[in-house]
């Protein structure tokens, strides 16, 4: 046995290298260039110590004296107890300083008002914080962990009290701190100052509840028009999806191998692709429209532009994902208790009508629960295809970027729409609580699927048929545009728009990349592949968690884990613009900013494909490794990961892909040294350039397909001769695929 | 291997609202095989979690060899566990899962080997080192999951009915070899279980529980022969209970009155007049010519091979019976004679119903 105090004594010498070796605030050009080491000594890059000793940052002083206490307790000779009682003061205490000090002085000084007006002034501020400020808050959370375990919490196991308590900071930071921050911008007037009163007018706005329309002439308001398309969008894409399922479960029909294709389109297809499709189809210039105008001279113009764009982009968007929802309801309909109910001299309408379709009325419910949050938080198909019909999440964009510029505004925005899709989330979660039906316990369940009734299966085939066509056709249409000259004028072959994008010159000095989209595809591709494996990790420690452990407040962790799925992208970039935009935590412009976006939004993916696949893994084996004498990292990583190698794939592969492919939060945090794919897509498309921006968007779909391959390939699956979870269903069946 | 005693004070376990175990204490000696035995949900299980650490006390004490244990994690404890469903690790060999104990305590990788062979050995497992449990049977699994609790010579080794999985002539033969391995090795054994052959084919004490509480504990034959209670006598094998009138007792020994029959047995403290009588089906003798004291019709008849199954109406009650007489059966509605062995008729003492 090792000395029990070794975590405690690495965590104290790594918070002690935070405060006294490396730079306490963010340095311009990022820590790890290490610029920084020719100018330790200077106000913006010295350590904690320094700043205190020749820079008369006295503040950061108590942090190290906390620090120092800790360091104390370790090495005196105390109780287990006792240590463990000191480390707990020490570490809460930290915590409470760090952000104290961290909020309370902005760049200018006091950053508090109460505070200016009652204590004297300070003569220097402070920036951001930096990687010696993250160090030594990283040490107060682990002093803090190993005093819980050191008590006998989380059965005094140090790697699960550290868990819970890291995963625990690390939401409260990213997710609950924006939030947080979103509903105190909303109380605030540009100026900053506090106005509560404005905040009623912001939110009752005639913008966002008249009713215009409805009369005639003039428009809706943005949460109507919202609330209406995500309606629609719901209704139509969950029988659509059910439509699907039913034929590949309950038909002879021959293509179903075509059907599971259509379940993966989604997840590897940028969110406004379909809209972009549509714009080639049926838009000013579109096929539809010079056919019919060449033929019976109609002039359609920009009929697709408002609401019907939108719906029919998003529901061809979201039926994968009621898709992928209802299969497996679908499937899990018990076979014994359709053939219980034919033996009982049911004909197969009245199975159907009295035994399956009940059962799957919490799946339903379900499918349409997140396709209508799907749709809620959708930005792209909205900003291409809306035109004068404006939705919450466009809303909010134009009033952050446009000529607008009213933060207030957003924020109220942005808050309705949360409150619109927490609503959603909460019934969702509510009913997948009571979700009793389905049966897939089932040893003994051998019997067959019923088949459906004809009239039945006709009517599946007759939705579903021509839906899938039409998909072929705008995923088709979508990579042709890419290899024309102009859409609408001019259909010459050419590889100009690839060229212009992806271009390479081999020069005498090496390979030149001269296309002009190379910046953004390698941003992309690189901070999404530090987003996965990052987001992965922390999902599936979260799963373990919560799959594995017991501890007060579990609920409350796991709903602080998915909360973030919940939460619009538009909402989440706003929140997160106005939350670091500012010290202590400065990050905007940078590639962290991105990465952390990233982490935070997918996280529910890793959390939920780790926690159905635990959940098929008998806790027994948890347990056989504990009394063989494994602590609960020694579990996890011997016995769990090795198991969890299909979830841990999905939720790599997951993570990725949705980073590649998001848009609607990294909208608002890109910058001009960094640009995210999508984003550069979209102003290729606001700029009227389809035939780059459809380009782009192929070689992406291709990308992903080759990453996705690679990675099936790379891990492989052990067979362990039990089911393992497949990745295609894993994780997605609650949560839904694509990144709006 | 260094068996350790055990002893339980006042042991409550509570999930919320739900008490599963209520103030339980008892012993168990150092190289002694002792059985937990009682119907699902009786707390069993839970007492033996507790034992392995995987479940802490709501209150009350355990230790094993004399040491507090009771808020010490399961990875610190000297105890192994058998688990009902084995618990194998699906990814690894045998030869890894039984070594597995002694890699995570430290040991180094060839004594960990030559130790888990060597186990392997003792179990009757040899050859096999490299397969994976998917590939083994359920008999050769069961042995992988002893071996690999026994290797790290806890000096207390929990089984978790580990029997369960096995088809019933498996089970027989698994059973044989536990009760040999532990007696051969003095092991301090705790096993749970809740078929009552089992226990007292493979027990020197029976620990029965009922309802989150000891209903009785003893040898097995003390149990089956003398149950304190309705659910023991019950639970230990079948018993048809009867009203009889106690009367004439002295230290030991009361006459009971059991309608026509006058039975001199050990009284075990119940009081004078009416009683309960636990009468076991063996005890049980059937006349076919009806000359015994109680007349009786058989109502239903069964043949099971080796023996034959009988009930029937009797003046005192209905009574089940058996009968080895499987070449001269007796036919539904036949008037019959009963009368009652020495062996196998007991008072029940403790008449406040249980349940």
């Amino acid at each position: 046995m090792t000395d029990p105090r070794r975590p405690l004594l690495i965590w104290l010498a790594a918070g002690a290298a935070g405060f006294v070796l490396v730079p306490w605030y963010a340095q311009q050009d990022g820590v790890f260039t290490f610029g920084w080491v020719a100018h330790i000594a200077e106000r913006e890059s010295a350590p904690a110590l320094l700043q205190i000793i020749s820079h008369g940052r006295g503040w950061l002083a108590p942090l190290g004296l906390i620090l120092a206490a800790g360091a104390v307790a370790a090495v005196v000779p105390l109780g287990r107890r006792a240590r463990a009682n000191v480390l707990i003061a020490a570490g809460a205490a930290g915590f409470v300083a760090f952000f104290a000090q961290g909020f309370a002085i902005g760049p200018t000084g006091w950053s508090l008002e109460w505070l200016a007006a009652r204590l004297p002034p300070l003569p220097l501020g402070q920036p951001g914080m930096g990687l010696g400020a993250a160090l030594v808050v990283t040490a107060f959370g682990m002093l803090f962990s190993l005093g819980l375990a050191g008590r006998g919490s989380f059965r005094g196991d140090p790697f699960v009290a550290a868990g819970v308590v890291g995963v625990t900071a690390l939401i409260a930071v990213f997710t609950f701190f924006p939030v947080v921050r979103i509903l105190v911008s909303a109380l605030q007037d540009s100026a900053g100052l506090f106005t509560p009163a404005a905040l009623p007018d912001r939110l009752f706005a005639a913008k966002i509840w008249g009713l215009g329309c409805v009369g005639g002439g003039t428009h809706c308001g943005v949460a109507w028009n919202t609330l209406v398309l995500a309606f629609l969008c719901a209704a139509a894409s969950t029988t659509l999806g059910l439509a699907f399922a039913l034929i590949a479960t309950r038909t002879d029909f021959a293509r179903k191998g075509l059907l599971r294709v259509l379940a993966i389109l989604p997840i590897i297809t940028p969110p406004f692709v379909i809209g972009l499709a549509l714009i080639l189809v049926f838009g000013r210039s579109g096929l539809v429209n010079q056919l019919l105008e060449h033929l019976v001279g109609w002039q359609l113009g920009r009929w697709i532009y408002g609401l019907q764009g939108v719906l029919v982009a998003q529901v061809f968007a979201f039926t994968p994902i009621a898709f992928l929802v209802l299969i497996g309801v679908v499937e899990g309909v018990s076979p014994g208790m359709e053939e219980a109910a034919q033996t009982l001299r049911a004909d197969r309408w009245r199975v159907f009508a009295d035994i399956s379709l009940p059962l799957m009325r919490p799946g339903l419910a379900n499918a349409f629960l997140i396709t209508f949050i799907e749709s809620i938080a959708d930005f792209g198909n909205p900003i291409l295809l809306g035109g004068n019909f404006g939705v919450l999440s466009t809303e909010i964009f134009f009033s952050v970027v446009g000529a607008q510029l009213d933060q207030g505004r957003a924020a109220a925005l942005g808050i309705l729409l949360l409150l619109f899709a927490l609503g959603a989330f909460l019934v969702q979660r509510a009913m997948l609580g009571r979700k009793a039906y389905t049966s897939l316990a089932g040893k003994g369940d051998a019997g067959l699927p019923t088949r459906l009734p004809d009239g039945l299966r006709r009517l599946c085939y007759a939705i579903a048929i021509p839906w899938a066509l039409l998909t072929a056709a705008i995923y088709a249409m979508a990579l042709a545009g890419g290899f024309v000259e102009t859409w609408g004028r001019d259909y010459t072959p050419t590889l100009r728009h690839y060229v212009q994008a992806f271009g390479i010159e081999w020069t005498g000095h090496g390979v030149l990349w001269t296309g002009a989209a190379w910046g953004s595809l390698w941003t992309t591709v690189k901070l999404s592949a530090i987003a996965a494996p990052i987001t992965a990790a922390i999902g599936i420690l979260a799963a373990y968690l919560l799959a594995r452990q017991e501890f007060a407040g579990r609920n409350a962790f796991e709903f602080g884990t998915l909360l973030s799925f919940a939460i619009p992208g538009t909402v989440i970039g706003v929140a997160y613009i106005l939350a670091f935009n500012v010290p202590p935590i400065e990050i905007t412009g940078t590639a962290l900013i991105l990465v952390v976006c990233n982490v935070f939004r997918n996280m529910p993916v890793g959390v939920r494909a780790g926690m159905a696949a635990m959940s098929q893994i008998d806790r027994s084996l948890d347990e056989a490794s504990t009394v063989l004498g494994a602590r609960g990292f020694t579990t996890l990583r011997t016995v769990l990961l090795p198991l969890l190698k299909p979830a841990v794939v999905a939720a790599l592969v997951y993570s990725f892909v949705r980073a590649m492919t998001t848009l609607s939060a990294v909208i608002f945090l890109v910058s001009a040294e960094y640009e995210w794919a999508t984003t550069y897509i979209i102003n290729r498309v606001v700029n009227g350039d389809y035939g780059v921006a459809i380009a782009y968007c192929s070689v992406l779909i291709v990308l992903m397909l080759a990453v996705i391959a690679a990675i099936q390939w790379l891990v492989g699956e052990r067979r362990l001769g039990r089911r393992a979870p497949g990745f295609a269903s894993a994780g997605i069946d609650e949560l839904g695929g694509s990144a709006a | 291997m260094k068996a350790a005693a055990i002893e339980f004070r006042n042991v409550t376990k509570r999930y919320g609202q739900v008490t599963a175990v209520a103030d339980v204490s008892f012993t168990i000696g150092a190289g002694t095989l002792v059985t937990l035995l009682g119907p699902s949900g009786c707390g069993k299980t839970t007492i033996l979690r507790m034992l392995a650490g995987l479940e802490l006390p709501s209150a009350g004490t355990i230790l094993i060899g004399g040491e507090d244990v009771t808020a010490r994690p399961a990875a610190l404890r000297d105890v192994s566990m058998v688990f009902q469903s084995y618990a194998l690790f699906p990814h690894m060999t045998v030869l890894e899962n039984v070594r597995y104990g002694l890699v995570v305590s430290g040991k180094a990788k060839s004594e960990a080997d030559e130790r888990a062979r060597a186990t392997l050995a003792t179990v009757g497992l040899t050859g096999l080192d490299a397969r994976l449990p998917s590939e083994l049977s359920g008999g050769q699994q069961q042995r992988v999951a002893v071996a690999r609790a026994l290797v790290l010579e806890p000096s207390v080794l929990l089984f978790d009915e580990p029997l369960s999985n096995l088809d019933a002539r498996l089970r027989r033969q698994m059973r044989e070899e536990i009760r040999d391995l532990q007696q051969r090795l003095r092991l301090t054994v705790v096993y749970v279980t809740h078929d009552q052959a089992e226990a007292m084919a493979v027990s020197d004490r029976i620990i029965v529980m009922d309802r989150a509480a000891i209903a009785q504990e003893g040898a097995p034959r003390e149990l089956y022969e003398q149950p304190r209670d309705a659910f023991v006598a019950g639970f230990m094998g079948d018993a048809n209970r009867v009203r009889g009138v106690l009367t004439r007792r002295d230290a030991a020994r009361a006459d009971v009155r059991l309608g026509p029959f006058t039975l001199s047995l050990p009284h075990a403290g119940a009081p004078d007049g009416d009683c309960e009588v636990a009468i076991r089906p063996e005890a049980i003798e059937i006349r076919a010519d009806g000359n015994a004291p109680l007349a009786a019709t058989v109502r239903k008849a069964s043949y099971l091979g080796q023996l034959m199954e009988y009930t029937l109406d009797t003046p005192i009650g209905v009574l089940f019976a058996i009968s080895i007489a499987v070449d001269r059966p007796l036919a539904v509605g036949a008037s019959v004679g009963v009368a009652l062995a020495n062996h196998g008729v007991v008072v029940i003492p403790d008449t406040t119903q249980r349940r």
